[in-house]
């Protein structure tokens, strides 16, 4: 997976749990939360998600490194390709 | 349900079908926990919900469901709820109000959804109390309710730094009050700034068809995640060893396993489920204040209240010099209520079929549990008349006779009612005044939720649930 894929499911659950956002235009290096009305709980939403439909892992301390679209695919995609890799 | 049996485990088990127990549910459900709300009537909703009395549909309790913002408002409880949830605006087919007030002897408040109205009146009825009042909102405005390192308040006096109208104080204090305190004549601020936000910077709705919109709504999502639901069989006791809960034992005998229980049954409620008892709870420490309950009269119409005379959607009254809101020294206090004409939201081109009018007051549990099935049921017959025409003082338009003239069918409650329905100590609506907001218990795997966790309310209730399971089963992993 390249981290333009990545950056692309991050969005896909995030327009499902915020399905009243507007995604269009977001910068990629620019905080979520700075640009999207998203709180905690949502955050808590991606996680979950990203364990329900990827099965991938993000330990409560790494929670920040999904600040920005940038940070998720930099953070993320690692962790797609080896979870894809074990499969 | 429908005979289909149970699992022997759960990752989650939830006592209670109210607003609380299905929010908790739909979200462990939602991420592929196990779940299985357990519920001792046969109708789901709690303290919210709908029966039929001879053909005709009521609803048990919905006057209005707070926190109404028009689409496209963001961050706000509404919002969090539906997307927490995964649910649309269209399905709670949330309708706005179309204006309500304060009445006291001699001086309204109008209020409206949003808060221009509630400033305007303000400004016009208490002009040297204009200057405090907006210091008093953006105080509210600033203040993070769930910050739970700051000490609780009391919000008369947090309200006294700015006001100085007694008056204006008990007006303001009077809706907050009646929609959601569970103490005497105050309320902790924190929970203050939540409910003047979800009453007055917010605002009231209604769907429709009434509380059996959300319900179904959520009861669909439920059943859309896997969640299941045992209905009418209540927990009869919840077996423990050392600090974990290890068993939930229903009334029909059955005994289920969960990694997590969460109750919405309320406190003390929760804690008598418990078989082996807490020492410390048998001699129950004072709960620092009594318990509020209420009766509600309805009256059915044979016209819509707007042709009758009565254009507003809630009117909280009081006839007294002081608001007092307490346990009253007799059945029913009919000083002060709150009036709802459900006709008087903005359904579009859809209405009622029939007028609806319906007046709450505060009530003595042990005044109306006292009372032998005859004496009940006379005590009821007689104070329905006196509560309306208590109430109807403060709907000029409106007439004892014409409120007659046009009767179709009464019903009423007792705070016996809400205890037999949803088993509330001393029926409760907002259940102890000593609330537990981080839904902890003696039990490591035991937590509450809904009722004495916190918020009240419909969305409150949801919200409590949401919370509840987010920070106790679905972070822990
Ligand atoms: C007359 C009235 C009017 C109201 N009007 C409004 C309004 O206009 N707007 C608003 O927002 N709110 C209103 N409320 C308040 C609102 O209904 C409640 O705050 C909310 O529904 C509480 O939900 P809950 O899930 O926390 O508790 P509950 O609804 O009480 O849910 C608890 C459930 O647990 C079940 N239970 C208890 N013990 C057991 C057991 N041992 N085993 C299994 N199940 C058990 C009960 O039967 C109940 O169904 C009103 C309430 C009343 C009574």
């Amino acid at each position: 997976m390249t981290k333009e894929e990545c950056k692309q499911v991050v969005l896909e659950i995030i327009e499902e749990i915020a399905p009243d956002e507007d995604l269009e235009g977001l910068s990629h290096d620019v905080r979520l939360r700075d640009q999207l009305d998203l709180d905690s709980m949502d955050f808590l939403d991606i996680v979950m998600e990203l364990r329900k439909k990827h099965g991938i892992e993000v330990p409560e301390e790494d929670y920040p490194k999904l600040a920005s679209l940038d940070s998720c695919a930099e953070y993320l995609t690692p962790k797609f390709n080896a979870v894809k890799a074990g499969a | 349900m429908g005979g289909r049996s149970l699992k022997p485990h759960y990752d989650a088990i939830v006592i209670g079908c109210g607003m609380a127990g299905l929010a908790a549910g739909i979200r462990m459900a939602m991420f592929d926990r196990t779940v299985l709300v357990v519920e001792s009537h046969n109708a789901p909703g709690g303290l919210n919900s709908f029966y039929a009395l001879e053909g005709r549909k009521y609803d048990v309790g919905l006057h209005a469901v707070t926190n109404y913002v028009p689409p496209g408002a963001k961050g706000t409880p509404l919002i969090k709820l539906l997307r927490q949830l995964r649910l649309r605006r269209e399905d709670l087919d949330l309708c706005p109000q179309r204006g309500s007030r304060v009445a006291f002897p001699g001086v309204d408040l109008h209020f409206d959804n949003g808060f221009a109205s509630l400033g305007e009146s303000v400004a016009s009825a208490f002009p040297e109390e204009i200057d405090g009042f907006r210091a008093l909102r953006a105080h509210v405005a600033a203040c993070d309710p769930f910050d739970a390192s700051a000490p609780v308040l009391s919000a008369r006096e947090v309200m006294g730094r700015f006001l100085r109208s007694p008056l204006l104080t008990d007006m303001l204090l009077c809706p907050v009050l009646y929609y959601g305190s569970a103490r005497e004549n105050d309320i902790d601020f924190d929970q203050f700034v939540i409910l003047w936000r979800s009453l007055f910077e917010e605002g009231f709705a209604r769907p429709h068809e009434g509380v059996r919109v959300i319900i179904r709504a959520l009861l669909k999502r439920f059943r859309e995640v896997g969640g299941e639901r045992k209905m009418k069989c209540g927990v009869r006791r919840l077996h423990s060893e050392g600090a974990r809960v290890t068993a939930v034992e229903l009334e029909d005998g059955t005994t289920v396993t969960a990694d997590a229980v969460l109750s919405t049954a309320g406190a003390l409620e929760t804690e008598a489920l418990c078989a082996a008892p807490d020492p410390a709870a048998r001699s129950p420490a004072p709960e620092s204040g009594r318990r509020l309950s209420f009766v509600e009269t309805i009256t059915v119409l044979d016209a819509p209240p707007a042709d009758l005379g009565a254009e507003e959607t809630i009117i909280f009254f009081n006839d007294s010099e002081r608001f007092h809101y307490e346990r009253p020294e007799a059945l029913v206090d009919p000083r002060s209520g709150v009036i709802c004409f459900p006709n008087n939201y903005d359904y579009g081109d859809r209405s009622l079929d029939e007028g609806f009018f319906r007046v709450t007051a505060l009530a003595d549990y042990d005044r109306w549990a006292a009372l032998g099935s005859d004496a009940y049921r006379a005590e009821k017959e007689a104070w329905y008349p006196r509560l309306q025409e208590s109430a109807l003082r403060f709907v000029p338009g409106l007439g004892m006779d014409t409120v007659r003239a046009h009767t179709r069918a009464i019903d009423m409650f007792t705070p016996c009612t809400v205890k037999r329905f949803t088993r509330h100590i001393e029926g409760a609506v907002y259940g102890s005044p000593r609330k537990h907001r981080d839904g902890t218990t003696r039990f490591d795997n035991l937590f509450l939720a809904g009722t004495d966790q916190g918020f009240l309310g419909i969305t409150g209730a949801m919200l409590s649930g949401i919370s509840m399971a987010n920070r106790h089963v679905l972070s822990r992993g």
